[in-house]
């Protein structure tokens, strides 16, 4: 296996007094897509805040390239070379598309691909064409799209990508696998929440489902086939 | 006509005066979400310093205007100091939290203001090169008016230019509309507020530094000066550049005309402008409604009926009150009667705030109508002690039923800043009103009927009115009505989807709250005699909020244990030079260390201890 980039050990994340996630541990290796499944409320969110450190693990540690980053500022997290995407997008409505790609600039890191706004324009064409609108004046598909583009311009080797199949066209889906797909390509390692199982399956190498805070399956999607019980059971399908 | 576009010129020279401080604290609020009360600090502080400068360089053009960035640039210093070592630490507490810490430092520059510079008025030099007039239409306006009617354009041109120009805007830009996204994406956001605190200090010093030609320089121009930005603030929009400018334009222009016609009332007529237009566009002209994650705010805890380990405490204490006047001396009797109302004014307090989840800023006006209701009975209607004590009531609840109706319609920030600005209307009615209120100089020889003459019978009628008040807004408390403003407080949509008229339930709490206010006031007035203008201003107001503070918001002896502890502190360090900041420095350190204030951290020590439920667990 290629050497390790992120690993979960024993989490435990708390929402005031509500135990959200339960020693909660899993690696994903340099260059690996990973997707994270499991139903609404079983964590998923939730551990991808707490990789950024928006949430803070109770206890149990996140390691990136073998540096403890539990409890790091967010914005170190975020320095350190992990992007976030988060659910809701959280586009900034009053900011153009240019400057929302502003925002998210952070400088070149060795060894991997320098994104540019004009490579970016490449990979989400519609963007281009709507550089100078505001966040809020663009639909959906196109916000995810923004959203994806905006953290790829702090060029992370980390991608946090949180259901982004969610809520957008049935076309519009296949289009973002594909694009996926092309950052894969590039080398990024990604990390995606989903609880759409095809489009997990197309881009994915492994699946974790995670149910009630804890992980209840590790592997690959073969496998996942194998065990339909497991899907019928952690997974609404 | 000329004459009128000279007061139109008047009105812009001020109203950029205006924008430069105004714009320095939408910015600071806009990204911080901090409404910043030391921002008037920091432009008096700006005055004085570019007082001191200019004395080394007199005459010179290069040195006046030296000295006036300079002094801007010490007080962005200064405001990144403050910045650093007080807001860094409550920026995630609750909004209330926050303006009363920034109060502190209010407190605490006026002191550092009154050492360093002295507490004379001071008149600044004509800045050098721009002494004298031209003659517009036949009518003198100063050059120097001249100068800072373009300025005001300018700064906003720049400001502009650098929000939407630059990476440095863009990041503030951002930050403003969601903060944890802008720490998502690698920027640190402690460094951005720091260089935008910097700014906003700067503009606030520089505002104050330009004031030197103009007028005298004294003590209280923080708290004037804040009061006047906080209304161009909210008219704008908080957070809006652009509609600082234009409320700022609107401000000016009405001072200006306003003296023409109403010269007596012209702060109010400010405050009548600000309430009309939140009611109309409850954000501001250009303000937008306050984002999610920001009004998600602490989930308070459910407030339970008292344990009997809390119950017969409160019987001791209450043994405690009514045997004391045998035990202890006059001194001791009159401070106790003066805890007594102070007691009641912040349970009173305590009653929006806790059940309604309404902060209010200016709770002092319905204590200062109480007061003068009852002032009135006696000077003017020839009335008794009793009824100007039934007409005290009236009166608060009077005012409370008219600023009230504003009020309830917002929440938040806006609902603080909008009961300011009624407590300002009350204040600066007092204060202007020579006839009625006697103005400065106040209304004296208000004493108590003969049977309550002695400081021992008024301390009884005070333990009755106030012990009586504290105990019936108890009552309320644990009544259906009580439960309704609560669920209202924590869930607004699901209390107004049963078909519960939230809004009529919370106008009701504020009449209620004043009208005890107005007790208090009403029994203050009798036991001092007199009555006094300051008693409806906003350091009486933050008085009321400092004591809920100490005692604890989210119980329900908190008020009590506060009016208490701060009564006795206040006497203590009042007779001291530098008291001020001392309370102060207290303010800041109770916001930042003990948030849960001293009945809370008591509490907290019994459920740990064993003796009382935890009502966390319970729910
Ligand atoms: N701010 C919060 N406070 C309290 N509980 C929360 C909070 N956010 C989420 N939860 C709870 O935490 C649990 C896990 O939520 P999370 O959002 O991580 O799930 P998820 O797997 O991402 O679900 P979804 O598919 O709906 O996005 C849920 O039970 C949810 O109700
Ligand atoms: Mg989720």
């Amino acid at each position: 296996m290629a050497e390790i980039m992120l690993e979960l050990n024993e989490i435990n994340t708390f929402y005031g007094k509500a135990h959200i996630l339960h020693d909660l541990s899993f690696k994903v290796a340099a260059g690996e897509v990973v997707a994270l499944l499991g139903r609404n409320g079983a964590g998923k969110t939730t551990t991808m805040r707490t990789i950024m450190q928006l949430a803070r693990p109770q206890s149990g540690t996140v390691q990136f390239e073998g540096n403890d980053i539990t409890r790091w500022a967010t914005h170190k997290v975020a320095q350190a070379g992990i992007g976030y995407v988060p659910e809701e997008r959280r586009i900034f409505g009053d900011l153009t598309v240019m400057e929302n790609l502003e925002v998210g600039r952070q400088p070149v890191r060795d060894g991997l691909p320098a994104w540019t706004v004009e490579h970016l324009f490449e990979l989400f064409p519609n963007l281009a064409e709507r550089r100078d609108n505001r966040g809020k004046q663009m639909s959906g598909g196109e916000q995810q799209m923004l959203t994806i583009a905006r953290t790829l311009m702090g060029n992370p080797k980390l991608l946090l990508l949180d259901e982004p199949s969610e809520g957008i066209a049935p076309v519009i889906v296949e289009q973002m696998a594909q694009t996926l797909l092309e950052i894969k390509a590039k080398g990024l390692t990604v990390l995606l929440s989903e609880q759409n199982l095809h489009f997990a399956r197309i881009v994915a190498d492994r699946a974790i489902i995670i149910e009630g805070g804890g992980a209840v399956f590790d592997s690959t999607f073969e496998d996942l086939e194998t065990h339909p019980e497991i899907r019928d059971q952690y997974l609404s399908v | 006509m000329s004459f009128y576009f000279a007061q139109f010129l008047t009105g812009l020279s001020s109203a950029s005066s205006l924008f430069l401080v105004a714009c320095g604290l939408s910015l600071i609020f806009g990204v911080t979400r901090v409404v910043n009360f030391a921002h008037g600090s920091f432009y008096m502080l700006g005055a004085y310093v570019a007082y001191a400068l200019v004395q080394f360089v007199p005459g010179s053009i290069l040195g006046f205007w030296g000295s006036v960035l300079a002094a801007a640039l010490i007080v962005a210093l200064v405001g990144v100091v403050v910045e650093i070592l007080i807001l860094k630490r409550i920026y995630n507490a609750p909004e209330l939290y926050q303006l009363v810490a920034t109060f502190g430092v209010v407190l605490l520059m006026q002191d550092a203001i009154l050492l360093i510079f002295g507490g004379d008025d001071q008149f600044g030099p004509r800045a050098p090169g721009l002494d004298s007039v031209v003659r517009v239409f036949g009518e003198p306006i100063p050059e120097y008016d001249l100068v800072l009617i373009a300025l005001g354009p300018i700064v906003l041109g720049a400001l502009w230019l650098l929000l939407n120009r630059t990476r440095w805007g863009i990041l503030v830009r951002a930050a403003t509309l969601d903060r944890e996204m802008v720490a998502s994406l690698g920027v640190n956001q402690s460094w951005l507020f720091t260089t935008v605190f910097f700014l906003g200090s700067f503009l606030a010093g520089l505002g104050g530094a330009l004031q030197l030609p103009r007028v005298s320089i004294n003590l209280l121009m923080d708290l004037s000066i804040i009061a006047e930005a906080f209304v161009v603030v909210v008219i704008g929009g908080m957070g809006s550049i652009p509609g600082a400018f234009i409320a700022a334009l609107l401000i000016g222009e009405l001072n200006a005309f306003g003296v023409l016609v109403l010269p007596q009332a012209t702060i109010v007529l400010a405050f009548v402008v600000m309430a009309v237009v939140l009611v109309i566009r409850p954000y501001g002209l250009l303000g937008k409604a306050e984002t999610l994650a920001h009004v998600a705010g602490q989930v308070e805890l459910p407030i339970r009926p008292a344990s009997t380990l809390a119950k017969s405490i409160a019987g001791l204490l209450l043994i405690g009150l009514v045997v004391m006047p045998f035990l202890a001396g006059e001194f001791a009797i009159v401070l106790a009667t003066d805890v007594l109302i102070f007691a009641l004014f912040a349970a009173s307090l305590h009653f929006i705030m806790s059940n309604g989840g309404m902060v209010s800023f200016g709770h002092a006006a319905y204590f200062g109508l109480g007061a003068y209701g009852a002032a009135f009975v006696i000077k003017y209607a020839g009335g008794s002690m009793e009824l100007a004590l039934l007409a005290a009531p009236l009166m608060a609840a009077a005012g409370a039923l008219i600023f009230g109706w504003f009020c309830v319609r917002l929440s938040g920030v806006y609902m603080a800043m909008l009961t300011l600005a009624a407590a300002q209307i009350v204040w600066s009615t007092a204060y202007q009103w020579q006839d009625l209120t006697g103005g400065d100089d106040g209304l004296l020889g208000i004493w108590p009927s003969e049977w309550a003459k002695s400081k021992t019978a008024y301390y009884y009628l005070a333990l009755v009115l106030c012990g009586g008040g504290i105990l019936a807004m108890r009552r309320m408390i644990f009544s259906p009505f009580g439960y309704t403003l609560r669920g209202g407080r924590d869930n607004p949509n699901r209390t107004e989807s049963i078909g519960i008229n939230l809004r009529q339930h919370q106008w009701a709490a504020f009449i209620i709250a004043g009208v005890f206010a107005g007790i208090a006031g009403g029994v203050y007035v009798f036991s001092k005699g007199s009555i006094f203008p300051d008693e409806a201003a906003i350091p009486r107001s933050v008085d009321a909020l400092v004591m809920v503070l100490l005692g604890g918001v989210q119980t329900l002896s908190g008020p009590v244990v506060g009016a208490g502890v701060f009564r006795l502190l206040e006497d203590e360090i009042s007779r001291l030079d530098y008291w001020r900041a001392i309370l102060g420095v207290i303010i800041i350190s109770i916001v930042v260390i003990a948030p849960e204030g001293i009945a809370g951290f008591i509490k907290k020590i019994a459920v740990k201890a064993g003796f009382e439920r935890n009502e966390e667990q319970a729910s």
